[in-house]
């Protein structure tokens, strides 16, 4: 308890010494370059030169930040993998050279590629259909608020409740994990689903489409909504069936927010850690990048040169979206 | 488009049972969790959440009394009493040897041998009558099958916030969080501002920069800022791993998200309305605090919950910035260690798990509305 | 004294001019409309005198006093928003409020200015709404209100009626007219592209065109007197016809013009010997055409008619495909399509212009 009043203390304080600073700084460049006075042709020209200062003086923390935990790490992390274990000594392209020879190093790749492929593939394709399909019914609003819960699990979180439907008892006893309950009451021999290799990515991957189909489907669902409501009838006129109409004119019309929500998933895929470390620890064959970064900066003493290329392989996996990011964004403030 | 005659089709039945299908798939996972977290912890080992409510069949081991509790009745010797004691139950079917525990059907009369019979009633009543006096020490061992009626307790909770640490570990991430969501909204609304409707060089430049910081993979900042904690704990002879620490970690963090969700918003208010207070003598400070910041609260609001969820949900952060020691453990990473320490005791992890979820569930279903409006600003502005 | 006074003023966003070498003298006490069609850069000016657009070169005085570089609250303005530009946080009171708490004015006079405002624009039982509470013309009248409590030298509007509808436009037209009225001390300059709210409420009316000043004038100087072949068409409704013609005589007391194609006409305006054999435009406006039997200024076969009631339109589609002829007669005319009208106009109201297209009046 005294930990949160401690905690709150400091919200105070933070919140105050963050709005101070916002309020004194501001304050002394008023002080120093007056924008009301006696000659207003003067205050006018304070004003303009103060108006080259203050942005800057509003965005200076938020640079700052950026620049220590964004900017810097990313050019650290470039130079750190060019070194070894301890971050000492030059080793040049060594550390990749490994990386590329270890075995360990490609399973990651591979199974982080099957992510890539299923996962926002799976996540979108799920949350098209809900978003299509919920709007279509009186009790839409609430299947959607359910469907979109998960999201608001933690990946750890969620990685209990699959295990717990995981769950694997010997032949013969009562499975209490629903899968192999279903399993054995249609005949079948329950499974220690994560341990099957190859099929055990997949039993991973459902967690984060089941968290993400919600993402997927609130967004699609406002996209289809913002459809002009004369093209649907447009094409009822034209005798299109309802299946018609949604493959032929809703979906070409969303095309560029399907394209958000994919890549938008997609760039969590490559982040995805949480949920292999809480159920398999890349055993059985799971191993992901991230994962795997987590394990060299860590296990063993940590071997940040190594932790750092596999961090490298992952930012450069990103930039090609981070590139189409930012044109978008760019298009969309000149269309402003 | 309900009422349309063209919607009622067998269409409209199939999409109803899709999406009821839909809507199971997606809530019965996280209520099994939670109908098993209340459960009691010997019938959560044994049978499934399903069937909760049904009652549950469970072998039991009883002794009938000895030698010293039998009387005489009309010259035959009788032991009774009950196996189940004081937990209700209804017997199905009983066996005294461990090769056949369900060699009888309750209420049929076992033969022992010697002219000695056991029966065994529905309610766990006994009755152990032999011609001749019973002589052991001990009494005799029975197998009864009873069905037990479903029992819920609160006991799973009561344990893991007593002795695993949950309860501390809930306190901790408290700690983190408030602190992580409320500081980065107002350096990142003043950001915001300049980014949206201040005149400087290089601001175009700095929003595609922004944009660009969205998607930089976390786990690149993980070596270079553990160093660069290390380094300054070293500097200034402090410990390395502190609240601070991870405040600001999370702060630059969610930094991206915010400014570009505040700004895409501030960008969208009206250009007239700031232009007014212009006219109206106000400063950019002035027009800031008091017509930009009232007006953003919903873009505020949504930030905060964005950033609220994703600062109790995270584990990486956390870990590396918080360490992993028992004193200092967030909830999502107790949880993870109880997986490893604890993997087959599922009520330990199920009330676990639902003590993680609950603070994340709440903010989603109160603020729903907030959540949703910041995911369509950050993502199809536009669109 | 002149209240505002542009000289020389320009605009340019990089190396894209919007505004040409303007000069204009706005007195005290004038209601003058900025008028023109969109992308004029009418708004811009109005902006570069409120100070939220930067001056590229030129100078603004206000009052007498130079303003270029004042910073938009001292320079004794106040603007009314086309989308009212109300705070959508504070009540009417605080919006009305807001200017006078910002330059920390005493509780006592705010309150008073305000409750003066309110008064004059029938707002006081609305103070305590929210902006979202109140209709469009209520808002706008709030939005005026605000201006109104600055006390400011000068009132600058941005085209204040364009998102209100039809009927509500009128009713706030007539208030803004009556207010000038009680206020006519102030000077107010409004801007609109909307010729009827520019002939009605102005005392003086500019006519901007692609960044420059097509002409300066009263209202009715605009309608009788166009400086050019752009003012003519723009004021007026449906546009002056305009007659491609060939100068036959000129001399001081009038010019005599042949119609291409068509009869000739002898104007009463003075013309230049060497006009002679010049091409020029002979323009009239639709109202001023008549129906005749006898020698027509222009004759030819209707496509169009146009039956409002009150008047009847006639168009007519000269050969080369130009801009159709219009007659606007009064009343009601059983004429059909394909048959053949004849028309003139009385000789003082056909306009001239020459080979630039200037009026022959302001040679």
């Amino acid at each position: 308890m005294q930990q949160l009043f401690w905690a709150l203390g400091t919200v105070v304080i933070g919140v105050v010494g963050c709005a101070g600073y916002f309020y004194v700084s501001n304050l002394v460049l008023d002080t120093l370059l007056p924008g009301r006075g006696p000659d207003p042709v003067r205050a006018g020209r304070n004003i303009n030169r103060a108006n080259l200062i203050r942005p800057w003086l509003f965005l200076a923390p938020a640079i700052l930040a950026l620049g220590i935990y964004l900017v810097y790490p990313v050019i650290e992390s470039v130079w750190l993998s060019l070194h070894d274990r301890s971050g000492q000594n030059f080793v040049g392209l060594s550390n990749y050279v490994w990386m590329l020879n270890d075995p360990g190093f490609r399973e990651s790749m591979f199974n982080n590629m099957l992510w890539l492929l299923v996962v926002p593939a799976a996540a979108t394709g799920f949350g098209l259909a809900a978003a299509a399909l919920t709007d279509r019914i009186w009790w839409g609003n609430i299947a959607k608020s359910l469907i979109f819960m998960p999201m608001a699990i933690s990946f750890v979180g969620a990685s209990v409740i699959w295990k717990f439907i995981y769950d694997y008892r010997a032949p013969g006893e009562p499975q209490i994990g629903i899968l192999n309950a279903l399993v054995t009451w249609f005949g079948g021999d329950p499974q220690a689903w994560l341990t099957i290799p190859f099929w055990n990515n997949f039993f991973l991957m459902v967690i984060l489409v089941w968290i993400q189909t919600g993402f997927a489907m609130v967004i699609l669902s406002a996209a289809l909504r913002g459809i002009p409501e004369e093209t649907v009838e447009a094409a009822v006129l034209d005798g299109a069936n309802p299946i018609q109409i949604f493959f032929r004119i809703k979906m070409p019309q969303i095309w560029g927010t399907i394209a958000v929500v994919w890549t938008t998933i997609t760039i969590l895929v490559l982040k995805v850690f949480d949920i292999v470390l809480a159920m398999t620890n890349g055993q059985w064959r799971t191993q992901v990048l991230a994962n795997l970064m987590f394990d060299w900066m860590f296990r063993g003493g940590g071997d940040f040169g190594r932790g750092a290329a596999i961090a490298v392989v992952i930012m450069v996996l990103v930039i090609p979206i981070m590139v189409w990011n930012i044109r978008r964004a760019n298009a969309e403030m000149k269309g402003h | 488009m309900e009422a349309t005659p063209a919607t009622k089709s067998p269409l409209t039945l199939v999409t109803h049972l899709t999406v009821l299908l839909l809507v199971a798939l997606w809530t019965l996972p996280t209520a099994g969790l939670f109908i098993s977290s209340l459960r009691d912890k010997d019938q959560l080992a044994v049978s499934g959440w399903w069937t909760a409510l049904s009652s549950s069949s469970q072998s039991l081991q009883g002794r009938t009394g000895a030698a010293p509790d039998q009387k005489e009745e009309n010259g035959v010797y009788v032991i009774t009493g009950n196996l189940l004691g004081d937990t209700a139950g209804r017997v199905s079917a009983f066996g005294t040897t461990s090769r056949e525990p369900e060699a009888y059907e309750a209420g049929a009369a076992a033969d022992l041998g010697d002219g000695a019979t056991l029966t065994v009633g529905e309610d766990g009543a006994y009755r152990l009558e032999s011609p001749v006096p019973f002589e052991s020490k001990r009494g005799q061992r029975v197998f009864v099958t009873a069905e037990q009626p479903p029992r819920f307790t609160l006991d799973n909770y009561r344990e893991v916030l007593r002795s695993e640490g949950i309860g501390r570990s809930f306190v901790n991430s408290l700690t983190v969080a408030v602190p992580a969501t409320i500081i980065p909204i107002l350096i990142a609304a003043f950001a915001a501002y300049a980014l949206a409707w201040m005149e400087f060089p290089g601001r175009a430049l700095l929003i595609a920069a922004v944009v660009g910081l969205l998607v930089v993979p976390l786990q690149m900042s993980l070596i270079p800022l553990l160093r660069l904690y290390n380094g300054v704990a070293e500097v200034f002879g402090v410990p390395a791993k502190t609240y601070l620490g991870i405040w600001l970690a999370h702060t630059g963090f969610g930094m991206p998200l915010a400014i570009y969700l505040l700004r895409n918003y501030m960008a969208g208010l009206p250009r007239e309305v700031l232009e007014s207070a212009r006219v109206d003598g106000a400063s950019d400070f002035e027009i800031f605090t008091k017509i930009i910041l009232p007006l953003s609260f919903p873009a505020l609001a949504s930030f905060a919950i964005f950033q609220f969820l994703w600062v109790w949900n995270d584990l990486l952060v956390a870990i590396v910035f918080l360490g992993a020691q028992d004193e200092s453990l967030v909830l999502t990473g107790r949880l993870v260690n109880l997986l490893g320490s604890r993997g087959g005791n599922w009520e330990i992890l199920t009330a676990s798990a639902f003590i993680t979820i609950v603070v994340p569930l709440l903010v989603f279903f109160t603020l729903q509305r907030y959540l949703v409006r910041g995911l369509l600003a950050g993502s199809v502005k536009g669109g | 004294m002149s209240a505002v006074t542009l000289t020389e003023v320009s605009k340019s966003y990089g190396s894209v001019e919007v505004l040409r070498n303007i000069n204009l003298d706005i007195e005290k006490g004038e209601l003058v409309v900025f008028v023109g069609p969109s992308g004029c850069g009418k708004s811009t000016l109005l902006r570069m005198i409120a100070g939220l657009e930067k001056i590229s070169g030129g100078t603004l005085e206000i009052g007498g006093a130079r303003m270029n570089e004042v910073p938009p609250a001292q320079r004794g303005i106040a603007m009314v928003f086309q989308s009212y530009a109300l705070y959508p946080h504070m009540t009417v009171r605080d919006n009305m409020a807001f200017g006078m708490k910002i330059a920390k004015r005493p509780k006592g006079e705010i309150d008073k200015a305000v409750e003066n405002a309110a008064r004059i624009l029938q707002l006081t039982p609305y103070l305590d709404r929210l902006p979202k509470a109140l209709s469009g013309g209520q808002r706008q009248r709030v939005a005026i209100g605000r201006a109104i409590v600055r006390d400011p030298k000068v009132f600058l509007f941005d085209e204040p009626l364009s998102n209100l509808d039809a009927a509500l436009r009128v009713a706030t037209r007539i208030e803004i007219a009556q207010l000038k009225d009680n206020m006519p001390e102030s000077t107010m300059i409004y801007v609109t592209h909307d010729q009827v709210e520019a002939m009605t409420l102005a005392s003086r009316i500019v006519v901007l065109h692609g960044g420059d000043i097509e002409q300066v004038g009263t209202p009715l100087e605009l309608y009788e007197r166009p400086a050019n072949v752009f003012v003519a068409r723009f004021i007026g409704s449906p546009a002056m016809n305009m007659f491609p013609a060939r100068v036959t005589a000129a001399g001081p007391d009038g010019t005599t013009v042949e119609i291409e194609g068509g009869g000739a006409v002898a104007v009463p305006i003075p013309g230049r010997a060497e006009d002679v054999g010049s091409v020029v435009k002979l323009g009239v406006r639709p109202e001023d055409l008549t129906l005749t039997d006898g020698p027509a200024l222009y004759s030819g076969e209707i496509s169009i008619v146009e039956a409002l009631g009150e008047t009847t339109l006639l168009y007519f589609t000269p050969e080369g495909g130009a801009d159709p002829i219009i007659a606007k007669l009064p009343g009601i005319h059983r004429l059909g399509r394909g048959q053949t009208a004849r028309l003139s106009a009385d000789p003082a109201k056909l306009h001239l212009f020459d080979a630039e297209e200037k009026s022959y009046l302001y040679r």
